[in-house]
């Protein structure tokens, strides 16, 4: 067992505990993340990739909205490189009340919301596809964010200030004395050794999964896990956010964002964090919702299907987890269970992840008797010095540089070959899907079909691992990629996976290699 | 009017074409693009696993038959299906395919695997790993689609003895696919510096494995100056598509079908037809932006399964045929249509048309559907060509079998 020591040992390496190692590394303390996965591969990078402007929550959830609006601004601000200005339009279709748009209108006048209502004919000219039987329509500030750009940045720069993050390492056990937590116990699944981490501090922000943390600290904390699945269409349906100006419900947001559009999402309390299914009934839902703000939508070709679970907080039991409050709570363990060194920050939505992270070492701090001023608002992330937004057309110049020297390895997202060979080198992975979040590699219209021989190919030349070693990242990033399509397979999409299997089966016999029988993921394990 | 018209330009397609206008038909062939053999490996597999490895089909076929009397092959006998493929063999002589249904070969994939198959173009069979002895991988660098070290290592495991080089040939541009590549290696020029990249490579003894890539029209030349220069036997093995040597047999057929004076419309999209009472009348395309009728007295459809657009399901899980509205079967009555491995057999895979021994579509009564048409290939149900390795051995042999009972029929 290896020993490390550091001032905050932060649990969770979604956004929210990416931004605590960053708030935390800017303010001078040490600081080290341990995530039992890769990073944003919890909630964080499992959503529809809209950055909130509050309106969605107006009416029913002020203090969200609030929270959503400011944080909006200070995300344009510091992540611009992750985030796309596509803007958003609250629209009222026939299925939605028509009196809430008033409702919508002043509760945005009191939370602080930008809002605008334009003529229905010029929110069909802006979306020509929308429903046109839509009675009125709002532009709100809304756009697109990439959660794994975001998460990624907000790492990097925390280690540009002295912090550190380590995926695949997994807490175990707390270290606890005399009603204090010294740190903790983590595992590496990746095959090093063990580890205890000494910290003066320990955040526990670990969403989802915040209660099992909680717990080995003694403390009783109840996250509600509330399933939502998103549909990626293979297009841009629209071009602006379009939200459903009513009540928060099932399958009421459309968010552009890179390539392809994303029907989102439903809300069912589930048991377990990581075991829980997409039921046929659910994407069928999702597709009506989309038929609603996008006639024709059963027609247009689905990508693939996901799900994230939301961790929300309730001290007291809550049937429809819709209800429970969207903004975020810090849970104050010294005042709460007498247990010292050690908040819990969970609920909250990733929007708001900067603040969350604030707030909570703003508490550290007060429990250290120490007065360090919070900086993540002001100071851009890497890449996003220079606040200019992530256009669509930004692949396409990239691509164009290396056009005649380089070659195509995953042509639906546009991957050249020297950048996958630099990020397995990087991330020292044989895990494809490792490189898929990096690279989005495998993410386009065909989910792998070309690029997983030819990535395999480069891996085992990249890496020095054996044949069988390669095989296997082949035959389970396979895997990966079919979870998220077999149940939207229909239409071209259902057409696509056949010649897929023409490929893998047919031409190059994968059932026969060496070890092919691999089994399934829960669906609550990766995206 | 026609005396056949063939709906789909793949192998059953044009296999049935040719052996219709072969006896004196008047067919046309109406195709939306190139067809899915543009894409295939160009092998004729007709047994290859059922589920274990197949050794011989035609000493195989008789119980796989018993054991899966919904199969396509239950409806024409293990005798039929082999004297198809035997037939096919003396078709695509040109391209100098080799093998028998009696023994499979079997050939290494890109990745490695050993795959059976019954019959292989010239270029290929030489790979059989039945024969002994020592294999060279040679990769190009400029093809992202044959990755040499991983192919040699593969093989390696399976138990055969081979190594791996990437060579880089001066002049090629740094991304090159399948086609475009066989193309530059037709140039004296190109070949000249393949070959001098492999100076002293290959060992005595040992069989060089090249991607496919030999060359489109003048392959023959290309694959022979090679085994000339090297001194040793040179193996085409398939890559990802699109497939040089599926391209080439593509062309075969198609010219086939020329000298046997069928006619093939190319963008030409069924997408309906007219009937009346149990014979259609017509079949309709989409053709340079207008309807076009296509009549004839007989109709072969061959317009693939799901992968080629033959067969396709909507939103609502609800399959079709998509020229003819044909009943479909083995479409999952309840639950979902593929289940959460992906290597599992799903409930959907073997979706398609019935046929009787005729080859003609069956309705709900399982009577035939129609007087006058006959399937062929992948829109027939009731197999998992993949899996099997069976698929140009289904197309082969449905076509044949279709073909003879429109002539039957008609000539009587």
């Amino acid at each position: 067992m290896r020993r490390l020591e550091t001032d905050v040992l932060v649990i969770g390496g979604g956004s929210t505990g990416a931004g605590v190692l960053r708030d935390a590394a800017m303010r001078g303390f040490r600081a080290l993340l341990v995530e039992r996965g890769d990073l944003a591969t919890g909630t964080t990078g499992r959503f529809h990739g809209l950055l909130h402007s509050g309106g969605r929550y107006v009416v029913k959830d002020p203090k969200a909205a609030r929270e959503c609006i400011h944080e909006n601004l200070v995300l344009r601000r510091i992540a611009a490189d992750c985030i796309e200005d596509t803007g958003g339009l609250f629209v009222t279709t026939p299925i939605d009340d028509p009196a809430y748009a008033d409702r919508f209108v002043e509760a945005c006048r009191e939370t602080g919301v930008p809002c605008e209502e334009i003529p229905v004919a010029e929110a069909l000219r802006r979306e020509p596809r929308i429903n046109p039987r839509i009675s009125r329509a709002f532009v709100v500030p809304d756009a697109a964010i990439d959660s794994w750009k975001t998460v990624w940045a907000t790492v990097r720069s925390a280690r540009e200030h002295g912090g550190e993050a380590l995926p695949y390492h997994e807490v175990v056990g707390l270290l606890t004395r005399d009603g204090r937590v010294e740190g903790a116990l983590v595992r590496d699944h990746r095959g090093g050794e063990d580890l205890e981490i000494r910290a003066r501090f320990t955040i526990n922000a670990a969403g989802a999964w915040a209660g099992r943390i909680a717990r080995m600290a003694g403390c009783e904390v109840a996250v509600i896990p509330g399933k939502g699945i998103m549909i990626a269409m293979n297009h841009r349906l629209v071009q602006t956010v379009v939200n459903r100006c009513d009540m928060p419900a099932d399958g009421d947001i459309l968010v552009p964002i890179r390539t392809v559009s994303v029907i989102g999402t439903t809300d069912v309390r589930v048991a377990d964090p990581d075991d829980w299914e997409i039921s046929p009934h659910e994407v069928q839902q999702m597709l009506d919702a989309g038929e609603n703000l996008v006639p024709g939508f059963r027609e247009a070709r689905a990508l693939r299907v996901w799900g994230g679970v939301r961790p929300l907080y309730q001290e007291t039991k809550a049937e429809d987890t819709r209800d429970v409050t969207r903004a975020h709570t810090l849970l104050d363990h010294r005042a709460r269970d007498a247990v010292e060194g050690f908040l819990t920050i969970t609920g909250g939505k990733f929007c708001t992840y900067r603040q969350m992270a604030e707030e909570t070492v703003d508490a550290m701090c007060a429990q250290l008797g120490e007065t360090r001023p919070c900086r993540t608002a002001e100071e851009p992330l890497p890449d996003s010095q220079e606040a200019r937004f992530y256009r669509l057309e930004a692949r396409v110049e990239s691509r164009e540089a290396t056009l005649l020297d380089d070659q195509l390895i995953c042509e639906c997202e546009m991957i050249p070959r020297r950048a996958l060979v630099e990020a397995i080198r990087r991330r020292r992975t044989t895990d494809l899907d490792d490189i898929r979040r990096t690279l989005r590699l495998g993410m386009g219209p065909c989910q792998g079909g070309f690029c997983m021989y030819r990535a395999t190919g480069i891996l085992h030349g990249t890496l020095d691992v054996d044949a069988a070693r390669a095989d296997r990242s082949l035959l389970e990033f396979l895997q990966e990629r079919w979870k998220g399509v077999h149940p939207v397979l229909y239409g071209d999409q259902l057409r696509q996976a056949r010649l897929d299997d023409w490929i893998f089966q047919g031409l190059l016999d994968v059932e026969h290699l060496p070890g092919a029988d691999v089994a399934p993921a829960a669906a609550g394990t990766a995206r | 009017m026609n005396d056949a018209v063939v709906v789909g330009a793949g192998v059953a397609g044009l296999a049935a074409a040719i052996h219709l206008a072969r006896a004196g038909m008047r067919v046309r062939v109406l195709a939306k693009g190139v067809g899915a053999t543009h894409l295939a490996g160009a092998t004729v597999d007709v047994l290859g696993y059922a589920p274990a490895l197949v050794g011989s089909p035609t000493e195989a076929l008789p119980g796989f038959v018993a054991r899966h009397p919904d199969h396509p092959y239950a409806h024409l006998g293990p005798d039929a299906v082999v004297e198809a493929v035997r037939w096919f063999r003396e078709l695509v002589a040109d391209l100098g395919y080799a093998g028998d249904p009696d023994r499979n070969l079997l050939l290494p994939t890109a990745l490695g695997v050993p795959r059976p198959t019954a019959l292989a173009p010239a270029t290929m069979a030489g790979g059989d790993l039945a024969a002994a002895g020592p294999l060279l991988v040679v990769g190009i660098r400029a093809l992202k689609d044959l990755h040499p070290r991983l192919l040699a290592e593969n093989l390696r495991l399976a138990g055969f003895e081979a190594r791996a080089v990437e060579v880089d040939l001066e002049g090629l541009p740094a991304d090159l696919q399948s086609v475009a590549l066989a193309r530059r290696l037709e140039d004296a020029e190109v070949r000249k510096a393949f070959l001098r990249s492999l100076e002293g490579e290959a060992r005595e003894g040992e069989r060089v494995l090249v991607p496919a890539v030999l060359g489109l029209e003048a392959w023959s030349a290309v694959w022979e100056e090679l085994q000339d220069a090297l001194g040793a036997p040179v193996v085409e093995v398939p890559t990802l598509p699109p497939s040089v040597a599926g391209v080439r047999l593509a062309r075969t057929l198609r010219a086939a079908l020329r000298e046997a004076g069928g006619r093939l419309w190319m963008g030409a999209e069924a997408f309906g037809a007219e009937a009346s009472g149990d014979r259609v009348e017509a079949i309709l395309t989409r053709t340079g932006g207008r309807v076009v009728r296509h009549e004839a007295r007989w109709f072969v459809l061959a317009t693939g399964g799901v992968a080629a657009g033959g067969v396709a399901a909507d939103a609502r899980g609800a399959f079709r045929e998509t020229v003819l509205g044909l009943p479909l079967r083995w479409v999952p009555a309840d639950g979902p249509a593929f289940l959460p491995r992906y290597l599992d057999e799903h409930p959907a895979s073997r979706v398609g048309v019935a046929v009787d021994g005729e080859m003609r579509p069956l309705g709900p009564d399982g009577a035939p559907a129609l007087d006058n048409v006959v399937a062929a290939g992948a829109v027939i149900g009731g197999a998992e060509p993949w899996r099997e390795k069976s698929g140009e051995g289904i197309s082969v042999a449905t076509a044949h079998r279709a073909a003879r009972t429109v002539l039957g029929e008609a000539g009587g």
